[in-house]
C-alpha cells in the first residue's frame, strides 16, 4: 500500500479538509492519488534493446456540478500543489448549488492479488527467457528475418479520498509478454504477433515453457500470412473466430453504449434503448468481474464496484455503460465503468472485458454455408465513428470461403462495416466462446485502458472487405 | 508557472553526477515540466475545465557498452536516488550491444536557435470561455447541428537536455489551439466532422467565428451518405488525410526500421520511388513551425533535409544507435521528422479535381491499415463522389486499397501546400486504387 503524504508536507487530514471545503457546493468530485511503477524489456533484432524502468507519481483533483466537470493534476504530492488545484476548481465552479451525493456502494470482492509482478521474477530471468525465444524462433524456421520480444509489467496503486472523508483503495498488478516475428521468403515479408496477459504474475502466462506457444502462435501466423494472396473488395458473408475477433463487438457496438455518447445524443444508439438492435440469440455483456482478466477491475477509479453488466439481452438494447457522471445525468445507476488511463486524465465511462455469450451453432456449420465470403480469425487494431456508426478492423489472418470450404490465406484487409445494424445482420452464433489472450488497450479521447473481449464464432450476413481484388 | 531553466538545470547537472560517481561511464538525463490548460464547451456552455502540471525526468546509463533507462515524474531527491541506484544496478545486468552510445560530440547542436516557438501570453479562461462563445455561436448557426464540442487549450513547455558529454540545452515553447467538433443530423443520418487551429503563437490561431463556421459546413456536407460500388478509381486527399501518406512514407524510412530490415523501402536510396515531380522537405527551423527544432532528443543539430528529389529517396531519418548500425551518420531525427512536408505540384487545385471524370474526395480515414512491412495499405474511409470537378454526394462506408509501392509512383499533387500542422501536404490525387463498397 502506498503512503501518498508518507514524504508531503501535506497531511491526510490537511488533504480531506481541503477536498471537503473545495466540493462543499459541488454534486460529486474526488482526489485520486496514484501511484504506479512498470517496466519494459525488449528483445529486437537479437540484442536487449532497451530495459527500462518507471515510477509515476501524481494526484487529479476533480470537481463537479451539474454538468461541468472542473479538474486539476499535478506531480507534485504538496500543500501548496493541492491548494492552487483546489484555487482552479473553486474559479471554475463559482456558481455552484449543488448538494454532495455521498452514497457510494460497497464490496468486498477481489479480482486479482495485491503483488507487484515486476518483483516476481528477476531481470536476469526475464532475459534469459527473451533470448531463449530469438534463439527458439530462428533455429525453428530459417525464414526467420526478426524476432521482437518483451515483458511489460505495472503495478498501480490507487487511492480515492472523497468530501467527508471516505477513502477507497485498490492496487492493481498487470503483465503483458509479446512476440513479433517476421518471415522473409523470395522477397516477400510478412509479420505474425501473439501476446497473453492479465493481471497476474509473469509466471502465470509464462509456466512450462509456455512462451514457446506464444513463438509458435506468432510463427503460425506469419508463415499463414506469407502464403497469403490479394483480398477481395466487396460486400459478402463473413465468418468470425472465436476470441479476439471480439474486437467487432467492441467497435460496432461496444464504444456506442457509453454513457457520455448517449447523454450527449451523439451516438447512433442513443435512442435504441429497450428496442431490437441485435439479431435473436445475441447477448452482449461488459464484465468487470472476471478473475485476473487485463479488462477487470475490483473497483473503478471512481471506487464503484466493477460489475457484469448487460448491455443487449436476446438482442434487445438492455443498458449503458455508465460512470457517476453520466448515470446521474441521466438519472440511472453507475455500473462501475468509470475509468481513466492515469492521474493526468478526467474519467469518462469505458469498456471493461467487453463478451458476446454463446449462442448453439458450430463454426462448421457457418463455413458450409457460406458460398463466398471470408473467414477470419485474427485482428489487429479497430475504430469506430460513433456518430455515423460506421467501424473498421484490420484482419491478420483471413481466409477465403468458396463454396462452403475454407481456401487459401488471404492478405491484411480493412472491414467496414454499421455498428448500430451490423448486429442484425449475425444469422448465427457459435457455442465456442474464448476469452481473448489478454493483450488489448482500448483508445478513447486520448487515454489507453486496457481491456478485453470475448465471443463465439460467429457468421455475419454482409460486411463490406477492403481488398484489392475486384 | 512553469520551472525555469534554472531548476530544470539543477536537477539534470545532479543527476549526471550521481550516475557518474554510481559507476556509469556515460549518461544523458532530459527533464521537463508542461503546464497546460484548457477549457471544453458544449452546445454553447462550459463543459469542463482541465489544468494539468507535468514534471518528467528520464535518465539514461551506459556502462560501457552497457544501457539501461528509468523516467519518473517525481522529482524529489529521495526518489531520484532510489531510482538512479537501480537503473545503474540494471544497466550492469543488461547485456552489452555494441551500437550503445551518446552521439559523436561533433555532432551536437553549439547553440539554440531562435525560432520564435514561444509565446509569454497567458490567455486567462474568461478570455477562453469569451473566444468558444463566440466560435460555438458560430457553429451552431444551422439548424441542422444538433451537438457541439469545442475547446481551447494553452501550452507552455520547458526542457533540458543534458549528456556527460558536457551537452546542456534547452528552451521554452508555446501552443495554442481552437478545435470544434460538430454533429449534424437530417431524416436519413447523423454525421460528425471538425476543425482545429493549432499555432505557437496566440496572435495567429483562426478566428472563432471562421473556424466554427468551417466545422459546421463541413458537418453538414456529409448528411444524406450513399454507399457506392466496388471499382478502380482515381481519389483525392484532401489535405488533412494526405498528410497521413507522407506520415507513412516517414515511418517507412526511419533507421530504426531500414536497420531491423522490417520496411518496404528498405535499399531503396538512391531509387526512384515516387514520380519525378515528387519533392519532399524536413526543415526543422521554419519560424514558428509546429515541428521546429534546434537539436533532436540527443542533442543532435539538425539540418534541413531534402528527403525526396525528384522522386528519388535521398535519405533516412537518423538516429545515432541505428546510425552506427547502418554505418550512418546521425542526421538529427531521433524521435523522428520535424516539418516535413511534399513541396507544391505544378497544378491547381480546381484542374486536380477536373482532372479525372469521376473520382472520389476523401476527407477522413479510420482504422490503422497501413503496414510499412508490406506497404499494404487498407482503410476505412468517407468523403464525397466528384463528377467533371463538381461535389456530387457524400459516400461513406467504403475501404480504399492500394499498395504504397505502386500509390507513390502515381502521386499528382496540387499547388495549394500550407503549413497547418507539422506534417503538410498539398491536396494529393493517387489514380488507380481499388475502392470497396456495395
Amino acid at each position: 500500500m502506498s503512503n501518498f503524504f508518507e514524504k508531503s508536507d501535506l497531511s491526510r487530514s490537511d488533504a480531506e479538509s481541503i477536498i471537503s471545503d473545495t466540493l462543499q457546493k459541488c454534486d460529486d468530485g474526488e482526489l485520486y492519488l496514484e501511484n504506479s511503477k512498470s517496466e519494459s524489456i525488449l528483445l529486437d533484432d537479437n540484442k536487449i534493446k532497451n530495459s527500462s524502468y518507471s515510477s509515476d507519481l501524481g494526484f487529479g483533483f476533480r470537481a463537479i456540478s451539474d454538468e461541468i466537470v472542473a479538474y486539476s493534476h499535478s506531480n507534485e504530492i504538496s500543500k501548496n500543489s493541492l491548494k492552487q488545484s483546489s484555487e482552479n476548481l473553486k474559479s471554475t465552479l463559482k456558481s455552484a448549488k449543488g448538494v454532495y451525493n455521498h452514497e457510494i456502494p460497497k464490496s468486498n470482492k477481489k479480482y486479482y492479488e495485491n503483488i507487484n509482478p515486476i518483483d516476481q521474477k528477476t531481470l536476469n530471468e526475464k532475459i534469459e527467457i527473451l533470448n531463449n525465444v530469438n534463439r527458439y524462433l530462428r533455429t525453428k524456421d530459417s525464414n526467420v528475418k526478426q524476432v521482437t520480444a518483451n515483458f511489460l509489467g505495472e503495478q498501480k496503486s490507487i487511492e480515492i479520498i472523497r468530501s467527508g472523508g471516505e477513502t477507497l483503495t485498490d492496487i492493481r498488478p498487470l503483465v503483458r509478454f509479446n512476440v513479433t516475428v517476421m518471415l522473409e521468403k523470395n522477397g516477400r515479408k510478412e509479420t505474425g504477433v501473439f501476446g497473453v496477459g492479465g493481471r497476474k504474475s509473469y509466471d502465470a502466462y509464462l509456466q512450462k515453457e509456455n512462451w514457446k506457444n506464444v513463438c509458435d502462435e506468432a510463427l503460425r501466423i506469419a508463415s499463414v500470412n506469407l502464403e497469403s494472396k490479394p483480398a477481395p473488395a466487396g460486400e459478402m458473408k463473413v465468418v468470425l473466430g472465436p476470441g479476439w475477433p471480439a474486437i467487432l463487438i467492441h467497435e460496432a457496438v461496444g464504444h456506442g453504449l457509453e454513457g457520455d455518447f448517449n447523454r450527449k445524443k451523439t451516438s447512433a444508439f442513443h435512442n435504441l434503448m429497450g428496442q431490437k438492435v441485435a439479431s435473436e440469440g445475441v447477448t452482449i455483456v461488459d464484465d468487470g468481474t472476471i478473475d485476473n482478466r487485463r479488462g477487470s477491475l475490483t473497483i473503478d477509479d471512481e471506487g464503484t464496484p466493477t460489475e457484469k453488466t448487460v448491455l443487449i439481452e436476446n438482442g434487445i438494447l438492455k443498458n449503458f455503460m455508465q460512470d457517476r457522471l453520466n448515470a446521474r445525468l441521466m438519472k440511472t445507476r453507475s455500473t462501475g465503468s468509470g475509468r481513466r488511463e492515469d492521474y493526468r486524465h478526467i474519467v469518462l465511462p469505458r469498456m471493461r472485458n467487453t463478451m458476446m455469450l454463446n449462442g448453439n451453432h458450430t463454426q462448421d456449420e457457418m463455413i458450409k454455408s457460406v458460398d463466398k465470403g471470408i473467414f477470419a480469425v485474427s485482428f489487429g487494431g479497430g475504430q469506430v465513428d460513433i456518430t455515423s456508426g460506421k467501424f473498421v478492423f484490420n484482419c491478420t489472418e483471413a481466409y477465403e470461403i468458396i463454396n462452403g470450404k475454407i481456401g487459401s490465406p488471404i492478405k491484411g484487409a480493412t472491414l467496414i462495416g454499421d455498428g448500430p445494424s451490423i448486429l442484425k445482420e449475425v444469422s448465427m452464433v457459435g457455442n465456442d466462446m474464448m476469452l481473448d489472450p489478454g493483450i488489448g488497450t482500448c483508445g478513447k479521447a486520448g487515454q489507453g485502458v486496457p481491456v478485453g473481449v470475448a465471443q463465439p464464432s460467429i457468421l455475419i450476413n454482409k460486411m463490406t472487405v477492403g481488398g484489392t481484388k475486384l | 508557472m512553469i520551472k525555469d531553466q534554472e531548476y530544470l538545470s539543477d536537477k539534470a547537472s545532479y543527476c549526471l553526477d550521481l550516475t557518474k560517481r554510481l559507476g556509469a561511464t556515460d549518461s544523458n538525463v532530459v527533464v521537463s515540466n508542461s503546464i497546460s490548460e484548457t477549457v471544453n464547451f458544449r452546445n454553447q456552455k462550459l463543459d469542463e475545465s482541465n489544468r494539468s502540471d507535468n514534471l518528467a525526468i528520464s535518465i539514461t546509463t551506459y556502462i560501457g557498452k552497457k544501457k539501461s533507462s528509468i523516467s519518473s515524474s517525481n522529482l524529489l531527491k529521495d526518489n531520484l536516488d532510489t531510482l538512479i541506484e537501480k537503473c545503474i544496478e540494471t544497466t550492469k545486468n543488461t547485456p552489452e550491444d555494441e551500437f550503445n552510445s551518446l552521439p559523436d560530440k561533433d555532432l551536437l547542436a553549439k547553440e539554440v536557435k531562435n525560432l520564435d516557438l514561444y509565446d509569454d501570453t497567458h490567455i486567462k479562461n474568461e478570455n477562453k470561455i469569451e473566444y468558444l462563445e463566440r466560435l460555438e455561436a458560430s457553429a451552431s448557426n444551422d439548424k441542422k447541428i444538433i451537438n457541439t464540442e469545442s475547446s481551447f487549450t494553452e501550452d507552455k513547455s520547458n526542457f533540458i537536455l543534458a549528456n556527460s558529454d558536457g551537452f546542456l540545452k534547452g528552451y521554452k515553447s508555446s501552443s495554442f489551439t481552437a478545435s470544434s467538433v460538430t454533429v449534424a443530423k437530417d431524416d436519413q443520418s447523423m454525421e460528425r466532422d471538425y476543425e482545429y487551429s493549432s499555432k505557437c503563437h496566440l496572435q495567429d490561431i483562426n478566428d472563432a467565428e471562421e473556424l466554427g463556421k468551417l466545422a459546421a459546413e463541413q458537418t453538414i456536407k456529409k448528411l444524406s451518405p450513399k454507399k457506392i460500388g466496388s471499382e478502380k478509381i482515381a481519389i483525392i486527399f484532401d489535405k488533412r488525410i494526405a498528410k497521413g501518406i507522407l506520415s507513412t512514407f516517414a515511418g517507412a524510412i526511419s533507421s530504426s526500421a531500414i536497420s531491423r530490415g522490417t520496411s518496404f523501402l528498405k535499399d531503396k536510396i538512391n531509387q526512384k520511388i515516387f514520380s519525378d515531380e515528387i519533392n519532399v522537405f524536413d526543415k526543422p527551423d521554419i519560424l514558428k513551425g509546429l515541428g521546429s527544432r534546434s537539436f533532436d532528443l540527443e542533442g543532435v543539430k539538425t539540418n534541413t533535409l531534402k528527403l525526396i528529389d525528384q522522386g528519388v529517396l535521398k535519405d533516412y531519418l537518423i538516429d545515432t544507435y541505428n546510425g552506427k548500425k547502418l554505418n550512418l551518420k546521425s542526421n538529427g531525427r531521433c524521435g523522428g521528422t520535424s516539418n516535413i512536408y511534399f513541396d507544391n505540384g505544378n497544378i491547381s487545385y480546381k484542374d486536380l479535381l477536373n482532372s479525372n471524370p469521376r473520382c472520389l474526395y476523401i476527407t477522413e480515414t479510420i482504422g490503422h491499415g497501413s503496414n510499412i512491412v508490406t506497404g499494404d495499405y487498407s482503410v476505412g474511409a468517407t468523403g464525397f463522389l466528384i463528377e467533371n470537378g463538381e461535389f456530387k454526394y457524400p459516400i461513406n462506408e467504403i475501404t480504399i486499397a492500394g499498395n504504397f509501392k505502386d500509390m507513390f509512383k502515381n502521386i499528382t499533387l496540387a499547388n495549394d501546400l500550407e503549413f497547418k500542422y507539422a506534417t503538410n501536404s498539398p491536396t494529393m490525387m493517387i489514380e488507380g486504387m481499388v475502392v470497396a463498397g456495395k
